[in-house]
């Protein structure tokens, strides 16, 4: 069950591109599992941005003299996370979590390839630390624009097999995508699994590249959110039930994680014909 | 205005202020409420509170069949609001009524089930299906969502249509259960419109529902929603809709109102009730803080006692009073210490 909590930031910290916050935010840790997203108030209590900002988990203390604390990686996007930046130790921020269903892990010890596109690979360390405490062997593809907006190098480094790096403008391993290197990766570590985490183009570059080689992909989606509880409907997309019926599916608590493969990926930002309740000319 | 952020480890101390309401005969045990389209129906913030604390559960919309919604992006924020272009997704009747009313009656919430449909027996199908209903303590029927392509389907922009819609589902759903209809801001007179749904038979009016609005991505140089317009909610909206309170309490004083409209804190609530609202709404603050409905229900209850009130009920309509005129025994409108 997710808690709201008014928390003490204990730090915020530029990394690259990017600020990493840790929260004091009893409850969260506790609960966390990888895949988890936190929702932050912005702007302060008469704030006039209404909605809350949703950021992947990337770091939970459950023990310590602090009582559990939860680290996010954000980037400068518009007002809300320029607010957020701006945050000094001992600020307060109000904080939801832990939100949406996190990564399935496998029960037996696999090996798996984790795709992070720029800090998308914040929630991925976490589930590689997670993976290896089950036996599973993991490696890392991490790409970006740039160098500078790689995330989680180092730690990818000492957790994974093999390590691959794109960035697109070639400051730093492979001129390319992901997508460019990762059927190699697949191919030389046999992987039994993909996870990845990022822009919806990658994602469904990934979950194509894992498709055509017979293994699932789970995806963590970026999509824009509201609330994050589930309330008020707005960061749906058309995803493939079990039943085969298309609905429109809200990525917070039905995500953020998907089976790549039910995603559809040709219709995200539309309505598609046969989803369930589409419209038949009426509305 | 620091402490406005109640958590849920603090639980308030309720001042002893009487919160009953009595809505068209039924009898709530406070005023505040969820807000349709903004809470589900229930589940997912009673995580966060325990959702039978409030007067009621407003469900978000329901119509005959699933309906998808529409395409994204179905939200843009602005100062102090959001639009939304959600068009009505749910999950049809049927399912609702196995889920989601069972759910909210097994709970033992009030539930207050947002009907909405695009002809008049489409609302009549709806009424026929919740007669009876376990858990249901009220109906509101919106014939005023603005995320429907054909705008001549908002019923609540013309008085005959509204009147119709309105009649068939008084005359379909049992004497027992209230029945209101919640009306768009968008009108000439919002008052013909509140007449015209009494007139037909609504036991109260739910003022108001969002504005229609729009924004332009500057950057792509075109409309932000899928939808193009959508409907505008939060504070932004707040002084148009304590003004159409003001107006359709004046016009009818003596038909209840649920008030809503950007209502963040209690005193925001209390503005809704001194216009003239028996009951409110919390709708699109709960985004930002799902906890809003119990912190705004614990803050209105304090600012109630400041001021000297015994009864909620006092409090009603209140800022129409002459302005000579004296205050009842009790109430004191200087008596508020923030």
């Amino acid at each position: 069950m997710p808690v709201q909590v008014l928390g003490e930031i204990l730090s915020i910290r530029k990394v690259g591109a990017y600020q990493a916050v840790t929260v004091v935010a009893p409850g969260i840790a506790e609960l966390y599992r990888p895949g988890h997203f936190v929702a932050v108030q912005v702007g302060g209590p008469e704030s006039s941005m209404l909605l809350r900002r949703a950021f992947a988990i990337y770091d939970v203390q459950s023990r310590g003299v602090y009582g559990g604390t939860v680290q996010f990686v954000f980037s400068v996007h518009g007002k809300g996370t320029e607010w957020l930046s701006h945050r000094k130790p001992q600020d307060k921020i109000d904080v939801v979590g832990p939100l949406g269903k996190p990564f399935r892990l496998p029960t037996t010890p696999v090996r798996a390839t984790l795709v992070g596109g720029g800090y998308g690979s914040a929630p991925l360390l976490p589930l590689a630390v997670a993976l290896r405490e089950r036996g599973c062997t993991v490696d890392f593809v991490l790409g970006a624009g740039s160098a500078d907006k790689l995330f989680g190098q180092l730690d990818a480094k000492r957790l994974a097999g093999v390590i691959a790096v794109t960035t697109d403008d070639g400051s730093a391993g492979e001129r390319g995508r992901v997508s460019d290197v990762l059927p190699q990766v697949l191919e030389r570590t046999n992987s039994d699994v993909v996870y990845a985490c990022g822009p919806m183009a990658m994602l469904r570059a990934v979950t194509e590249i894992a498709t055509a080689r017979g293994i699932t992909a789970q995806v963590a989606v970026e999509e824009s959110m509201a609330c994050g509880i589930g309330v008020c409907m707005t960061c749906v997309l058309p995803v493939r039930g079990e039943d085969d019926v298309t609905r429109m599916v809200r990525s917070c608590v039905e995500g953020p994680v998907f089976l790549g493969d039910r995603v559809r990926w040709d219709d995200v930002g539309t309505v598609p014909a046969d989803a369930l309740g589409a419209p038949t000319g009426g509305h | 205005m620091t402490e406005l952020t109640v958590r849920r480890d603090v639980p308030a101390p309720r001042p002893r202020v009487d919160l009953s309401t009595r809505l068209a005969g039924r009898t709530f045990p406070n005023p505040v409420f969820t807000a349709s389209g903004c809470a589900a129906a229930g589940q997912e913030l009673d995580q966060f509170f325990d959702i039978t604390e409030l007067g009621g559960v407003v469900t978000k919309s329901i119509m005959l069949a699933p309906r998808s919604g529409r395409a994204t992006p179905r939200m843009a924020e602005t100062p102090s609001g959001m639009l939304n272009s959600i068009g009505l997704q749910g999950p049809g009747i049927d399912a609702f009524l196995d889920k989601d009313l069972a759910w909210l009656a097994d709970r033992g919430a009030r539930a207050v089930v947002s009907i909405a449909g695009g002809s008049v027996e489409d609302y009549t199908q709806l009424a026929q299906r919740l007669r009876g209903a376990p858990g249901l303590a009220m109906l509101e029927v919106n014939i005023s969502c603005p995320n429907v392509e054909d705008r001549g389907q908002v019923f609540a922009c013309d008085p005959r249509a509204a009147s119709e819609v309105v009649s068939a589902v008084r005359k379909t759903m049992t004497p027992d259960i209230p029945v209101f209809a919640k009306l768009s801001p968008d009108v000439t007179d919002i008052t013909a419109i509140a007449r015209a749904c009494v007139d037909a038979g609504a036991d109260g009016l739910s003022v108001i529902n969002t504005l229609l609005g729009m924004a332009i991505d500057t950057d792509t140089m075109r409309p932000v929603l899928a939808g193009v317009t959508g409907g505008l909610s939060g504070p932004a909206i707040r002084p148009v809709a304590v003004r159409c309170v003001w107006q359709v309490h004046q016009a009818l004083p003596d038909v209840p109102i649920l008030g809503m409209g950007g209502i963040r804190t209690g005193r925001d609530a209390l503005e809704f009730v001194l216009a003239g609202a028996s009951a409110v709404s919390v709708g699109t603050t709960v985004f930002g803080d799902p906890m809003a409905p119990v912190r705004v229900l614990a803050e209105l209850a304090q600012a109630l006692a400041d001021r000297g009130f015994e009864r909620f009920s006092d409090a009603v309509g209140l800022a129409h009073r002459p302005p000579e005129a004296a205050l009842p025994e009790g109430p004191d409108p200087v008596g508020d210490p923030a």
